[in-house]
């Protein structure tokens, strides 16, 4: 039977700070940006000291930046001590898991106003440093000790994919060409710029330099030379990963009896699923993850909607793989098919089902913890249609979806929103 | 019947003794491996080690460049790629582990479905040295 919340609860705003490597901000000043721009975007106003609860997503405060208990420090910076203040640890999935947590909180009855968001500050670690961080969210006595990364998790999803279903490398290869142009888009974006801009400054530095000019005819060529796309996973190349990023967003939850006193247009949470899986070797399949099939049925149920009824989705492609995983698991598309979707260009901004508006954790950057709490602010703006050149045409906009995973699968959170 | 306890540690020592050995839940006859203490699948604590036969099929993998601080300090980089993958075992179970002796800076040259044969490899510097499960084509 479909769960219902006793209580109906919904966004009433939304903000985050740009995402990208900033050596001179750490996270909590990019929560103070992100907590600016969401009171900037609550169109009748509130006074944060009616905000009663704060759940805070932070998967690794201790690894970027060797602080612990970071909820209470977070919402100090944010002025809202006394107020609780709980930190939401799920991997990259804690963002949307702490905004969750907020809803349950006032479907509860126990608080009615809600800050909930993530950030993180993952730059101003090597590359290797990170590279063990992340690795350590798979599981140490299995995978991790078999030498796995975060990308090879993905990785090894993407041999399994191609072997059962027939894509080829090129199909990821367009996923973040799709995902780099919506990212071209959206000033909010670590690489607001599309692959062939990339492509383009590359040879226009080198003739600047005057040494030898590369002869890439196309985005494609480009993705397949390994001296500009290097293997980081094969198949997952350097433009198949989603970077190592800065950044933080929050939202403000609210009870619906208040809704009206903030906007006359809310995005109501009207259904959420969260669903766990373990290791990649333990699973039912390796070309899905099942705790992404179960948390979207329990939201697609609570919501009383269909895969079909959803107009615009932001789902987790921390590799390009991922997306199509995503796509599947949802139920947008068959298994084996969402790579042919991502071909005939279904799912592009002016597609019938765009999927990354914001250019995806691809373009748009990764920073684990914000990103689940970034892709409620882009359905945010989407829905109430204020997404600027990155806008979807499609009339009568109303209900979208975000897709947040922790780890390689281990957590799934599903929220789907309503603007009413 | 060998008695030892059903941890990872134990796991961990029969590697180094060179056995692959997997825990059987002896009511529901699943395998966990590595060994859990208790069945998660029907709770039970009667629980056995059985020496798999070590062989397998490749089911995913890839081919690493950008390794972990492990990896790297045994000599894997962007020029010296390791395999590591998913093995379904003849049992059934699956397991995840580097598979040595692969083509590994070649990778379109690896099979999903390749037969596989469990092996050991060794990792670690001075006290951290331990045997690590591994395969072979
Ligand atoms: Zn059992």
């Amino acid at each position: 039977m479909a769960r219902k919340l006793n209580r109906g609860v919904a966004i009433v705003g939304a903000g985050m700070s740009k995402f990208g490597a900033f050596p001179d901000k750490n996270s909590r000043e990019l929560l103070v940006e992100a907590f600016i721009e969401m009171m900037g975007s609550i169109d009748k106003g509130i006074d944060p000291k009616d905000i009663e609860a704060f759940y805070f997503g932070d998967a690794a405060g201790e690894a970027f930046e060797g602080q612990g208990h970071t909820a209470p420090i977070m919402g100090d910076w944010l002025g809202l001590l006394p107020i609780p203040c709980v930190r939401v640890e799920n991997a990259c999935a804690s963002g949307s898991v702490a905004i969750r947590q907020a809803m349950l909180s006032i479907a509860s009855g126990m608080h009615d106003i809600v800050l909930a968001g993530g950030a993180e500050k993952m730059s101003n670690l090597s590359t290797t440093r990170v590279t063990d961080t992340l690795a350590d969210f798979t599981d140490v006595y299995s995978e991790r000790s078999a030498g796995f990364t975060f990308p090879t998790a993905y990785a090894s999803m993407a041999t399994a994919y191609m072997a059962e279903y027939g894509a080829r490398p090129e199909h990821f290869m367009m996923v973040g060409i799709k995902n780099h142009r919506n990212g071209a888009l959206n000033p909010k974006a670590q690489f607001n710029s599309s692959i062939l801009d990339i492509m383009n400054s590359k040879i226009s530095k080198a003739k600047g330099k005057g040494g030898a000019i590369p002869t890439w005819k196309d985005e494609m060529d480009f993705l397949h030379d390994e001296g500009a796309n290097p293997i980081v996973a094969w198949p997952m190349r350097l433009f198949d990963c989603s970077p190592i990023s800065d950044g933080a967003a929050c939202v403000l939850v609210v009870a619906e009896e208040l809704v009206r006193r903030f906007t006359d247009s809310p995005l109501y949470i009207i259904g959420s699923g969260l669903a766990s899986c373990g290791p990649l070797h333990d699973r039912d399949r390796l070309t899905s993850i099942s705790a992404a099939r179960v948390a979207s049925q329990q939201a697609y149920e609570m919501a009383g909607v269909k895969p079909q009824d959803i107009q615009v989705a932001e789902v987790h492609d921390c590799f390009t793989i991922a997306e199509l995983v995503a796509m599947e698991d949802i139920g947008f598309y068959e298994p084996g098919t969402a790579y042919k979707a991502v071909e005939e260009g279904a799912t592009a901004l002016d597609g019938p089902k765009p999927i990354n508006p914001s250019g995806g954790l691809k373009s748009k950057g990764h920073p684990i913890s914000a990103s689940g709490a970034g892709q409620v602010v882009e359905i945010w703006h989407q829905l109430r249609e204020e997404a600027g050149l990155r806008q979807v045409p499609i009339k009568n906009l109303r209900l979208g979806l975000t897709h947040n995973i922790g780890a390689h699968g281990s957590t799934c959170s599903i929220n789907i929103f309503e603007r009413r | 019947m060998d008695k030892r306890p059903f941890t990872i540690a134990s796991f961990d020592q029969f590697l180094a003794e060179g056995k692959f050995m997997g825990m059987k839940c002896s009511k529901c006859g699943a395998f966990r491996i590595p060994p859990k203490p208790m069945c998660s699948q029907c709770y039970s604590t009667e629980l056995e080690w059985v020496e798999m036969t070590g062989k397998g099929t490749l089911s995913a993998y890839s081919c690493v460049a950008v390794g972990t601080t492990m990896m790297v300090e045994e000599g894997y980089d962007r020029k010296n790629l390791y395999c590591t993958g998913v093995i379904s075992l003849e049992e059934g179970p699956r397991i995840c582990a580097q598979i040595i002796g692969a083509d590994s800076n070649n990778p379109e040259s690896i099979k999903i479905g390749t037969p596989l044969k469990v092996g050991f490899v060794e990792r670690g510097k001075g006290e951290e040295r331990r045997t690590y499960l591994a395969f072979n084509p």
